[in-house]
């Protein structure tokens, strides 16, 4: 977390009063939500009365999906198709998957180019045919493992005349690219707090105000009565001061930490000549660098750099803890292999070359070594 | 790491005395749904656990890898097939020679760790000899007999030398939440416990006969001759009593013909036992020594000769109910514990009045 943003947690977290209460407690928490909501609006080009809280990502995906669906459903019956990118994290790929199998949905899915990219033109076909069934698409404003930045506003702007309510879940690009709601076109957006040096537990659904999306908690109603649950003041507090400061610095980030993930890429590619960059080479997340190393398994380099020192991520993993041929690498026409031997590194706002140059020393006998695994007997 | 309080302590054990010690449990699974609706077994959601928080109590890193493929194809297909052979296989040894001591033994050794950590109850010294387990009752030292010198060399059973008594109470020392937790005993790969049911539904409905051993009659007719194990008594619904009114019991399984013959008790006992697939420790291919006919079965003197791939028991009292596919062990006794001289997998075993003829 932020200092600032801890800090303001902690000086709410002091103080009483829940913000729904009508005495001066109450008020004093209620202000310092209001506050929080406009900063976070001014931010990201939203309204403030776009601005719902929630407990994270997850939950914004959620409800912008499955809340979004329901109301236009029961407006028309006829609206009963979902349309979502097939490299959507699981909060929305579950999600749609889920309203296909237990609400009866229709679900289209958009296919990706091999960086991974959604074809704007597929979309506007899909509109042409199914039109008048659309209840609500969702595409990401990037991706959270390869770091393809997505065509959000070119999306948007077919939904919108085709007058299908269009969500996109941005919890990778807030605080890594330019986003500004208004004029994205989007009619809902997914951010979270963990991910711009805030707290985990808080986020937010920006939606606009004229989209119709059923509760999925019921209770108080405290947010537009779209979400009820007690506001986490302390939690709004730290998540706005996070958002702000990440998004003011935006710029400068993208362009320090995009040099240093250059030199990465160019330094693994230098070090293993047939290691596969994935993503789009240049439209993706500054601090994203993601490759396929043919002949290994990337849960055994995984281990390997571990050892060392170096922390990277395979993709997902079942809840068991087995790692999982990455849907989205699948999605971008990899076979098993390819995708199973692929890794993530991830630089952000601490790292340094110096970073670099501890990844590149383990690297490439950690490459040999893995594929030695991939296809080694002991001698017996 | 099992999830189980065994391998805890192993690797407790081996981290403690200096090594370094990286955790794994294997995801046996083909289908990680079967992981939530598994009951106690080896390959459960909260068995995955329950390895990963002992890993964190322990302090050392911790990984799932993914054998389910590997596991099929040698554990549970085997399993299945030596069935359908009229074999009776022993899926932990299979386990052990394929599995623990070799897809996950290569992995280690090739990703740069020198030797695998179980909790198996066995004893493995600094003379390289494989031992029983001070606690006898928890001894699986017949599970590991297969092993080759050279998956020997790279193994390690911290847990040899103490009763399972004492690694519950050395768990619950070491803050290891696993320690009071339950034995597994059933074959993880059947969740709830029904070989039958679960042979059943791999293979499908055989009808054959059941056949007098001495007389030839048929006396009765079987689903499928899997259901069937050499010594087996309940079950045979056989509406024919025997002449003397004695109970039956099954003597051998007959793929072939699909045929399950029975017979009177004594011609359950055979004297002469031979097997195939043979791991040999011993110095001599011929030694007077006991013989270990199933896990945790009795053990028999025996005059054991080696002769090219193939293992030949003479034992000194006959024994009962000795099934094709299991494994013969054969041991020398030793103060220090019951030393394992090698493995071999049974073929045949005469009966008695064959081996008098």
């Amino acid at each position: 977390m932020l200092d600032e943003a801890l800090a303001a947690y902690v000086a709410a977290a002091r103080e009483v009063g829940n913000p729904s209460s009508l005495h001066a407690a109450g008020r004093r928490a209620r202000r310092v939500v209001e506050e929080s909501r406009e900063r976070i609006a001014a931010a990201l080009g939203a309204r403030p009365s776009e601005v719902i809280f929630t407990s994270g990502g997850t939950e914004s995906d959620n409800l912008a999906v499955k809340g979004i669906f329901w109301a236009r459903r029961a407006s028309s019956l006829n609206r009963s198709r979902v349309v979502a990118s097939a490299v959507e994290h699981h909060a929305v790929m579950d999600t749609v998957e889920w309203l296909g199998s237990h609400e009866g949905a229709q679900v289209s899915w958009l296919p990706v180019d091999a960086h991974g990219r959604v074809d704007p033109d597929a979309l506007a076909e899909l509109l042409t045919t199914y039109g008048e069934e659309i209840a609500v698409i969702s595409v990401q404003w990037a991706n959270n493992e390869v770091g393809t930045i997505q065509p959000v506003a070119e999306l948007a702007r077919l939904a919108a005349r085709a007058g299908v309510p269009f969500h996109t879940d941005a919890v990778q690009a807030v605080g890594q690219v330019r986003v500004d709601f208004t004029a994205s076109g989007a009619a809902a957006m997914t951010l979270t707090g963990h991910k711009v040096g805030g707290p985990v537990g808080v986020g937010a659904l920006l939606l606009g105000r004229e989209v119709a999306c059923t509760p999925l908690l019921h209770g108080g109603g405290q947010e537009r009565d779209v979400r009820s649950g007690t506001l986490d003041t302390a939690g709004v507090a730290a998540f706005a001061t996070a958002v702000e400061i990440t998004v003011k610095s935006q710029a400068a980030y993208a362009e320090r930490v995009g040099e240093l993930r250059d030199e990465l890429v160019r330094r693994v590619v230098a070090a293993v000549p047939d290691a596969v960059l994935n993503g789009d080479p240049s439209d993706r997340l500054a601090g994203n660098a993601h490759f396929s190393f043919p002949g290994c398994e990337g849960d055994a380099l995984l281990l390997l750099l571990d050892a060392q020192g170096v922390c990277c991520s395979t993709g997902s993993a079942c809840s068991a803890g087995v790692a999982q041929p990455s849907h989205v690498l699948l999605a971008m026409g990899a076979d098993e292999d390819r995708a199973r031997s692929s890794l993530r590194f991830t630089l952000g706002h601490t790292s340094t070359m110096t970073d670099v140059d501890e990844l590149l020393a383990a690297l490439p006998g950690a490459v040999e070594r893995a594929r030695r695994a991939t296809a080694w007997k002991t001698p017996r | 790491m099992s999830g189980g309080v065994d391998s805890a302590v192993a690797a407790a054990r081996a981290h403690a005395a200096g090594h370094d010690v990286t955790g794994v449990h294997l995801a046996l699974a083909r289908n990680p749904q079967t992981y939530r609706t598994g009951a106690r077994g080896c390959c459960t959601l909260e068995d995955s656990r329950d390895a990963r928080r002992a890993a964190d109590v322990i302090g050392i890193p911790f990984y799932v890898w993914d054998m389910a493929e590997q596991f099929h194809a040698n554990v549970v297909d085997d399993f299945v097939a030596e069935y359908a052979a009229g074999r009776t296989p022993n899926p932990c040894l299979r386990c052990n020679e394929k599995i623990k001591f070799e897809a996950v033994l290569d992995r280690a050794v090739a990703l740069g760790f020198d030797a695998v950590v179980t909790g198996h109850h066995a004893r493995l010294g600094a003379d390289g000899r494989l031992r029983r387990s001070v606690d006898e009752g928890k001894d699986q030292s017949y599970v590991l007999a297969v092993l080759t010198r050279a998956q020997l060399d790279r193994a390690v059973f911290p847990l040899g030398d103490s009763t399972k008594a004492q690694v519950r109470e050395e768990a619950a020392e070491r803050g290891l939440a696993v320690a009071d937790k339950p034995d597994s005993h059933d074959i993880c790969f059947i969740a709830d416990g029904d070989t039958k049911g679960f042979l059943q539904r791999q293979l499908g409905s055989a009808p054959g006969d059941i056949v007098d051993g001495r007389t030839g009659e048929r006396l009765g007719s079987h689903d499928g001759a899997y259901a069937y194990t050499v010594g087996q008594r309940k079950g045979l619904d056989l509406r024919v009593p025997a002449a003397d009114g004695r109970p039956r019991y099954v003597l051998s399984i007959t793929p072939v013909t699909n045929t399950v013959t029975v017979g009177p008790r004594e011609d359950l006992e055979v004297s002469t036992v031979t097997a195939s697939k043979v791991i040999w420790h011993g110095d001599s291919p011929a030694v007077e020594c006991d013989v270990q006919l199933r896990a945790h079965g009795e053990v028999y003197p025996a005059t054991v000769t080696i002769d090219g791939d193939t293992l030949t028991a003479q034992l000194a009292t006959p024994a009962r109910g000795v099934a094709a596919g299991q494994a013969i062990v054969a041991y020398q006794r030793s103060a220090e514990g019951d030393i394992v001289l090698g493995s071999a997998t049974i073929t045949a075993a005469a009966p008695l009045a064959a081996a008098r003829a």
